[in-house]
């Protein structure tokens, strides 16, 4: 099978490689690159675990091709502490004990982190919406919330 | 939160000082950084993925396999079918003494529930193993099957499972799993009012977002490593050992961080067909449930019906029992035997009453094997004796709380199994929630305790 070059920025890295055309960003990011942060829940676009972001916005890596990401800047939850520290998001998941078996949790994070991109003071229903693609089978989805919802009053008073 | 401690003080120290103070999960600060090691997350050099070829039909017989257009396809390593499996026949439980062995690895001439597994592909990749597996070809005598459980046991139903003989599980004690207290039938007769009501469910799906799956890598040292999420570590382990007869000391079982489990989790089904794989081959193997596996595969929580006959007085003791339960195994045993056999000693509820019949059934039926879930063989139960009590109590103009406080299990009460209640604290619990509900009950009831009785 022909393979096809691709080269994006994952977590601010250059990365090239070959892949089988028709590769998703997921396989491709789990098993080429061996960034195993998003996970495959359903390889169908219904769960949300595989979120990342592509230039700026929420994407299922799941139904995403690797090839279509040619120079594009991706994200993935592996990459959001910066030299050892957490991000506030990250921190807030973990004080408000949200996460179980920790499967949806980062493509939770990816969604609360696009939301706050955008959205830096959502209220409980904007946050709602946001993670409304995204399946927590475990249902602790009131710490999930709380957690967002923490992570942008952080946001917000170290911006005041 | 409350913390109240004024229960039970006198019978234990008050030393409950982590109680109400947050401390951190341990494997958190892996799950929000996305390090978390789940069993998906090792992959191989080499590594061949496992597809199953499976049951379109819910019974039939099985005139013939044949794999040879899918062993050509390009990218095709290995193909198995039953005649490569070491000890092909098994059954989960067998390590606590419960069989008969009544459930194949791969199909051997029968199939008999739709989705059963017949023959597995090992490919390079994961498109060629599915692209193979839709290549094989089995010719199918398609046979009578049976989807409901009372269908299932009148007589001249289609046989389910030959290693039974009969369509359903047979207990020492018969063909159903018998509690027998006091005269049921005198406490019938002696009863101001008769409810016999009738509840049912169907299978639930545990659907956790990370499917069921393992990796398994042949090591140099002649072992195997399987990387699993099984949330029995040891009973695949042994089941395994004897599904391969491969000694224990030949397996490697690494466990860790299931994402998500609820019990789907806990049969022997993909572990030992994958390590097979990985021995025949010499190459590491993954076999992971696509989302449909999962959802239509792997064992429901069992449907379950549950018959209900109290007889009451109109001073609220409910002073007759008799239940019939049934618990929907479909198609093999794995932990249904006993889920129905937890149910026997729990249909009473938390309730003393003097006169208990109690019979549970494990059915078989052509349907997708259940399993374990959460609370299984008791869940269902629990709705269908509280929706009970309620209809009772409206029967007899009770308040529902208070008729619970009547008939609540109290310490050194004999229960129907013939185990006396020890630390009960219903009447403690009740009250508490009394309180917190704000559904005042009269004061008498307020006054009780679990230890004496005649309050």
């Amino acid at each position: 099978m022909a393979k096809v070059p691709v080269q994006f920025t994952l977590n601010g890295s250059e990365k090239a490689e070959f892949i089988d055309s028709g590769t998703t960003l997921l396989n491709a990011l789990r098993d080429k690159i061996g960034d195993t942060s998003p996970k495959g829940g359903c390889h169908q676009g219904t769960c949300g675990a595989c979120s990342v972001i592509i230039d700026g916005e929420l994407r299922l890596s799941c139904l995403t091709l690797a090839e279509t990401c040619d120079g594009a800047a991706i994200t993935t939850t592996l990459g959001l502490a910066e030299g050892g520290v957490m991000h506030p998001l990250q921190r807030a998941f973990l004080d408000t004990f949200a996460t179980q078996c920790g499967f949806c949790t980062p493509g939770m994070i990816m969604a609360a982190k696009v939301l706050l991109d955008h959205t830096p003071n959502p209220s409980r229903d904007e946050v709602i919406e946001a993670l409304s693609g995204n399946i927590c089978r475990c249902t602790g989805y009131e710490p999930i919330i709380q957690a967002v919802l923490r992570a942008a009053r952080a946001n917000s008073q170290n911006a005041a | 939160m409350e913390l109240r401690k004024n229960y039970f003080a006198d019978v234990r120290k008050d030393d409950l000082h982590e109680i109400g103070q947050p401390r951190p999960r341990s494997d958190s600060p892996g799950h929000v950084t996305g390090k978390t090691a789940y069993f998906a997350d090792r992959s191989f050099p080499g590594m061949l993925h496992l597809k199953m070829v499976r049951s379109p039909h819910h019974h039939a017989r099985i005139r013939s396999i044949d794999t040879s257009e899918a062993e050509k396809h390009p990218g095709v390593v290995r193909v198995l079918t039953a005649k490569d499996v070491p000890h092909n026949v098994y059954t989960i439980l067998i390590l606590i003494q419960i069989g008969p062995e009544d459930e194949t690895v791969l199909a051997d001439g029968k199939v008999r529930w739709k989705g059963e597994a017949v023959v597995a592909v090992l490919a390079e990749t994961e498109r060629a193993a599915q692209e193979a597996a839709a290549k094989v070809r089995i010719d199918y005598e398609v046979l009578p099957a049976v989807f409901d459980m009372e269908e299932a046991l009148k007589p001249g139903a289609p046989l389910v499972n030959e290693y039974h003989g009969q369509n359903y599980y047979l207990y020492d004690s018969g063909e159903c799993r018998k509690v027998r207290f006091g005269d049921v039938e005198a406490g019938f007769a002696g009863a101001d009012h008769i409810l016999e009501q009738s509840y049912q469910s169907s299978p639930i799906e545990h659907a956790p977002t990370e499917t069921t799956g393992c990796v398994v890598a042949p090591e140099g040292n002649d072992r195997f490593t399987c990387y699993t999420n099984t949330q029995a570590m040891f009973f695949t382990l042994d089941n395994t050992s004897i599904i391969l007869q491969m000694p224990g000391s030949k397996l490697h079982f690494v466990g860790g961080t299931v994402g998500g489990g609820f019990g789907g989790k806990v049969d022997v089904i993909v572990e030992p067909i994958a390590i097979l794989g990985a021995k025949l081959t010499g190459r590491p193997v993954c076999f992971i449930y696509s989302r449909e596996e999962e959802m239509q595969i792997s064992s429901p929580r069992a449907a379950e019906k549950v018959v209900i006959k109290d007889g009451v007085m109109t001073d609220g003791r409910i002073v007759a029992r008799k239940v019939t339960g049934y618990t929907d195994a479909g198609a093999y045993s794995r932990h249904s035997p006993y889920g129905a056999q937890k149910g026997a000693g729990h249909y009473p509820g938390p309730y003393t009453i003097p006169n208990v019949w109690i019979d549970t059934y494990c059915v078989y039926t052509n349907r997708t094997p259940s399993s374990a879930m959460r609370g299984f063989g008791v869940t269902i139960g629990d709705f269908a004796l509280e929706v009970q009590m309620d209809k009772l109590a409206r029967l007899i103009g009770m308040d529902p709380l208070e008729f619970r406080f009547i008939n609540a299990y109290r310490d050194g009460d004999m229960k129907a199994h013939r185990q006396p209640t020890e630390g009960a604290a219903l009447i403690e619990c009740m009250q508490e929630a009394s309180r917190v509900a704000n559904w005042p009950v009269a004061e008498k009831y307020m006054a009780m305790s679990s230890y004496a009785k005649g309050a």
